[in-house]
């Protein structure tokens, strides 16, 4: 079991949140103007990272609040947790 | 090949059984094949081996980073079936469903292939329309499906709760009699055995470390044994799909996700064929040894861990427990996970790529397993003719550019 620091709540199981997809996807500005590969590239393209993942979370049976999270793919370690619209900072080593 | 029947056990026994050969060689790498296959699993097996029986290229490498069949193959709930949906999808699912049922002759290798049915369970009478659909499709496409009623569901398998007060209630459900199940690690070692046998390399303790690329084209591999020059190379490494892609600068729509599966202690025959509830989460069989063979939906978040956490296996096993009652007598055995590459709209990606002499096998999230045939023989004609097999030319990598999805995220069976 997962334990995930949530920023408002603090170390909470897994299972109270939702992984929500890789970090700091940014949305084309114009999609109006953006090619089909590009704009496939936004939606579909993801790093997958093996090792340290730079991922989106929500606490969605807790506060529903989202957060970012530095988490390791292998070892499912939490290496950092930072806020929405921030860079990673924070560590909880 | 070293023939497998009832008089060469016979003959052998006469000398102890101290004379039977490995199944496989075990050769040290070359410097150079015609093509390599990145990926010792059912799907680069298979691949090696039609290369060599269809093509008569035998000039091959199977390079494996770990052990032969170790990955997903070996980590699988070893269903076999092809009630998918769309045209696409069920034409090529039932080639390989065909495929496989000749192919413990044809590979002299028995994979107690068990065709006891796959029952799909509907719980409310939206269900049962959806059901009505779903297999009326299938018999459209000339696939096998046939709807149930609870009373036959009932006699089918007697253990599962169909009263009234039933935690889920089953209101019908329908049958491909043709699924069934298939011994998993045989079908990598029948593969392995016979594609050895017709002069394929089987390098195992091999990681690919780097892709060689010069020239606007592939030029071979750089491994932990060394270096492997080619003009073909084709990645066949399921959830570590990104992985080797991110070597050659290739982006690829694919999560690598864990999927579980645990059994229980050996008992009585007590399940006959698999049967799954799509709503619920849960997918239940018996294997030849008597464990009872649970699996349900992947953990939701990534992982290349192989083992998944615990909040899906109580997740699956409530679900389970909502079927089947009594089994919540049963120990919990053993557990595991694979790293399965799920993609956006839950189909295989396969055939060429963008890079000259790359190509790819991978994206077949939770259904890779019944899809080792026909994928071995659909990218063995592809890399041996440069072009994609027709039965995969839905599944190319472009089709996330074109819009061209075909979502079969219902007919997987599996949540993601």
């Amino acid at each position: 079991m997962m334990q995930i620091p949530c920023p408002w709540c603090g170390l909470r199981d897994e299972e109270e949140f939702c992984w929500g997809g890789q970090a700091h996807v940014t949305r084309p500005a114009d999609p109006a103007k953006t090619s089909d590969g590009d704009w496939a590239a936004y939606q579909f393209h993801r790093l997958n990272n093996k090792g340290e993942h730079l991922e989106r979370w929500r606490h969605t049976f807790g506060c529903r609040q989202w957060f970012n999270l530095a988490r390791d793919t292998v070892s499912h370690r939490i290496i950092a947790v930072y806020k929405m619209g921030e860079q990673r900072e924070v560590s909880c080593d | 090949m070293q023939n497998y029947s009832l008089l060469s056990i016979a003959k052998h026994a006469l000398s102890g059984h101290r004379h039977w050969q490995p199944a496989w060689r075990n050769p040290e790498p070359k410097p150079h094949y015609d093509v390599v296959i990145v990926g010792g699993g059912g799907h680069g097996l298979a691949t090696a081996y039609y290369l060599a029986k269809n093509h008569g290229i035998t000039n091959v490498a199977v390079l494996e980073k770990g052990w032969l069949g170790g990955g997903n193959t070996g980590r699988n709930t070893t269903v076999v079936r092809s009630n998918y949906f769309y045209p696409e999808s069920t034409r090529f699912f039932d080639h390989s469903l065909k495929l496989y049922e000749g192919l413990s002759r044809e590979l002299n290798y028995n994979l107690m292939l068990s065709q006891g049915g796959v029952t799909n369970l509907a719980h409310s009478r939206h269900d049962m329309e959806m059901f009505e659909r779903w297999s009326n499709a299938l018999q459209l496409q000339g696939v096998d499906a046939e709807m149930l009623t609870t009373e036959q569901i009932q006699d089918r398998f007697p253990l599962l709760d169909t009263s009234p007060e039933a935690r889920y209630p089953v209101w019908g459900g329908f049958i491909q009699h043709r699924g069934g199940v298939v011994r998993h690690d045989a079908v990598a070692w029948g593969y392995a055995r016979a594609a050895s046998a017709l002069g394929v390399d089987i390098i195992q303790n091999c990681e690919v470390t780097d892709i060689v690329q010069s020239a606007d084209r592939i030029q071979g591999v750089q491994t932990s044994r060394g270096q492997i020059r080619t003009d073909k190379l084709a990645l066949c490494v399921a959830g570590h799909s990104t992985v080797l892609a991110a070597k050659v600068g290739l982006p690829l729509p694919i999560s690598s996700q864990p999927l579980q599966a645990m059994v229980s202690e050996p008992v009585k025959p007590v399940l006959n064929g698999m049967v799954i509830s799509p709503i619920v989460h849960a997918y239940v069989s018996q294997s030849d040894r008597g464990e009872i063979l649970l699996g349900g939906g992947a953990d939701r978040y990534p992982s290349y861990g192989q083992r998944g956490n615990y909040p899906l296996i109580e997740e699956t096993v409530a679900a389970m427990l909502g079927l089947f009652p009594s089994f919540s007598r049963l120990k919990l055995m053993r557990q595991w996970a694979g790293i399965v590459d799920i993609t956006p709209d839950t189909s295989p990606i396969m055939g060429l790529t963008p890079i000259t002499g790359l190509y790819l096998s991978g994206g077949w999230g939770t259904g890779g397993f019944k899809a080792i045939p026909a994928g071995g023989d659909t990218m063995a004609y592809t890399i041996a003719n440069n072009r994609p097999h027709e039965l995969i030319e839905p599944f190319g990598l472009e089709r996330f550019v074109t819009g061209a999805l075909v979502d079969e995220g219902a007919a997987s069976g599996v949540a993601h």
